[in-house]
């Protein structure tokens, strides 16, 4: 199992959660605004505590209630791709890249599949919306990640800047490197891109 | 002109020693202040802004009273360490540094308290742990406004005069910064040359301090707007 998640949070008086085990490839996993997408990402890179389940991914056990396994953030190797992309402001379009980066080997190659390579020296607030999204993307790449999510990916993008987008999330699946999982309200894109599409919510 | 430079000279002292010394307490205060809820807050909050709203007058007695022989701080010097900070320019610093600590922590909690959070987040998820998390985004983002506090703390210290008065003394040479200067060449018959020079002295010293603090936010801000 690639993704192996059962986890439910109390969120106000409502609860979020979700529960599934998918194989490789791309998951997709499609729900109406406010199912609590965003919440079962951030729960799954350990940004928001369950009340109770477990996450597994690739086989590590990232949280487990029953056992108390709770791995903080930067354990996780989570290549999270942020639906507000959360870019560094003060730091270069190279730097952004190669924060989590082991080593910038493999720079050139993840700038080119992703056609960010003309920007490196760009900071991030003169990117367009697309463009800052195929740096979030990268930067998650190149992270060491074990596994990729990714948060309503081509949302708040014009149509051309979307097909770029969608190109690049294409790319990215068919390289076969690490699962991915992806959130979205959004039923065409889910089968356009999605190995398997689960609908939550 | 070597009395004025004197002064001068001692000013920059104080101000310096005052403003590097508040700075790490600031900070941390600053930080606890934005981060962290706990029992007391608001009791401490107001602690700190008190040198803001009492008169310096009051501040400068409260502080005697502490560091007298007889008081609980120096009289913990005075055997511990064999020293007193009274009528000394140490004494002047920490009267400065009382009084500029509040300005310093306003400015630097509200840096801290506008970096974004999700980027720490999101530095986390990149396999940051927290304290890399903090020294790679956290304090860069908040770098401008640690810097215009520490200039403020700075400004207001080389300007500070009425609790310095009342607990350090007027003693040329030794607590006699600019203002203390010009209020005792005020005093003194034919001495109006003399305040001249010390204001225009004063002046330009809190514009330098200005123009440092413009060039620092500038350089600590590169690819941040800070307005």
């Amino acid at each position: 199992m690639s993704f192996d998640v059962d986890v439910s949070a109390a969120r106000g008086d409502a609860s979020v959660g979700a529960r599934f085990a998918v194989g490789e490839g791309l998951t997709v996993l499609v729900g109406p605004s406010g199912a609590g997408k965003t919440s079962l990402l951030d729960m799954i890179a350990g940004l928001l505590r369950p009340s109770r389940g477990h996450v597994r991914v690739g086989g590590r056990t990232l949280y487990d209630s029953a056992s108390g396994i709770d791995l903080p953030p930067e354990r996780r190797r989570a290549g999270y791709v942020f639906q507000d992309m959360r870019l560094f402001p003060h730091r270069r379009v190279r730097a952004n890249l190669l924060y989590g980066a082991p080593d910038a080997a493999r720079l050139a190659e993840v700038a080119a599949m992703l056609d960010v390579s003309h920007l490196l020296e760009r900071w991030p607030r003169t990117l367009s919306g697309g463009e800052a999204r195929r740096v979030a993307i990268g930067r998650a790449l190149l992270s060491d990640a074990a596994f990729l999510l990714l948060d309503e990916p081509l949302s708040s993008l014009d149509p051309a800047r979307r097909e770029e987008a969608t190109r690049a999330i294409e790319r990215v699946r068919d390289a076969r490197a690490v699962p991915i999982l992806m959130v979205t309200h959004d039923r065409g894109e889910a089968e356009r891109l999605g190995d398997r599409v689960i609908a939550i919510g | 002109m070597s009395e004025l430079a004197a002064i001068v000279r001692l000013t920059l002292l104080v101000g310096g020693t005052a403003t590097l010394a508040t700075l790490p307490l600031a900070f941390a205060l600053a930080w606890a202040l934005a981060r962290w809820q706990f029992p007391g807050k608001v009791l401490v909050d107001g602690l700190i802004h008190l040198p803001l709203v009492v008169p310096p007058v009051v501040t400068g007695w409260l502080l005697l009273l502490a560091f007298a022989p007889a008081g609980p701080i120096g009289g913990a010097l005075e055997r511990w360490l064999g020293v007193s900070v009274l009528f000394r320019w140490t004494g002047a610093a920490i009267a400065a540094g009382v009084m500029a600590l509040p300005l310093m922590v306003r400015a630097i909690r509200l840096s801290l308290e506008a970096v974004d959070r999700r980027l720490e987040q999101a530095a986390r998820t990149l396999g940051a742990g927290r304290w890399r998390s903090y020294a790679t985004v956290t304090l860069p983002l908040a770098a401008p406004g640690i810097a215009a506090g520490a200039v403020l703390g700075f400004a207001r210290s080389i300007g500070e005069f009425g609790a310095t008065i009342t607990f350090v003394s007027n003693v040329p040479g030794e607590t006699q910064t600019l203002p203390l200067a010009i209020y005792a060449a005020l005093q003194t018959p034919g001495g109006e040359a003399s305040v001249w020079r010390l204001a225009a002295a004063s002046v330009a010293l809190s514009l330098a301090a200005l123009v440092a603090a413009e060039w620092l936010v500038r350089r600590a801000g590169r690819g941040v707007r800070v307005l």
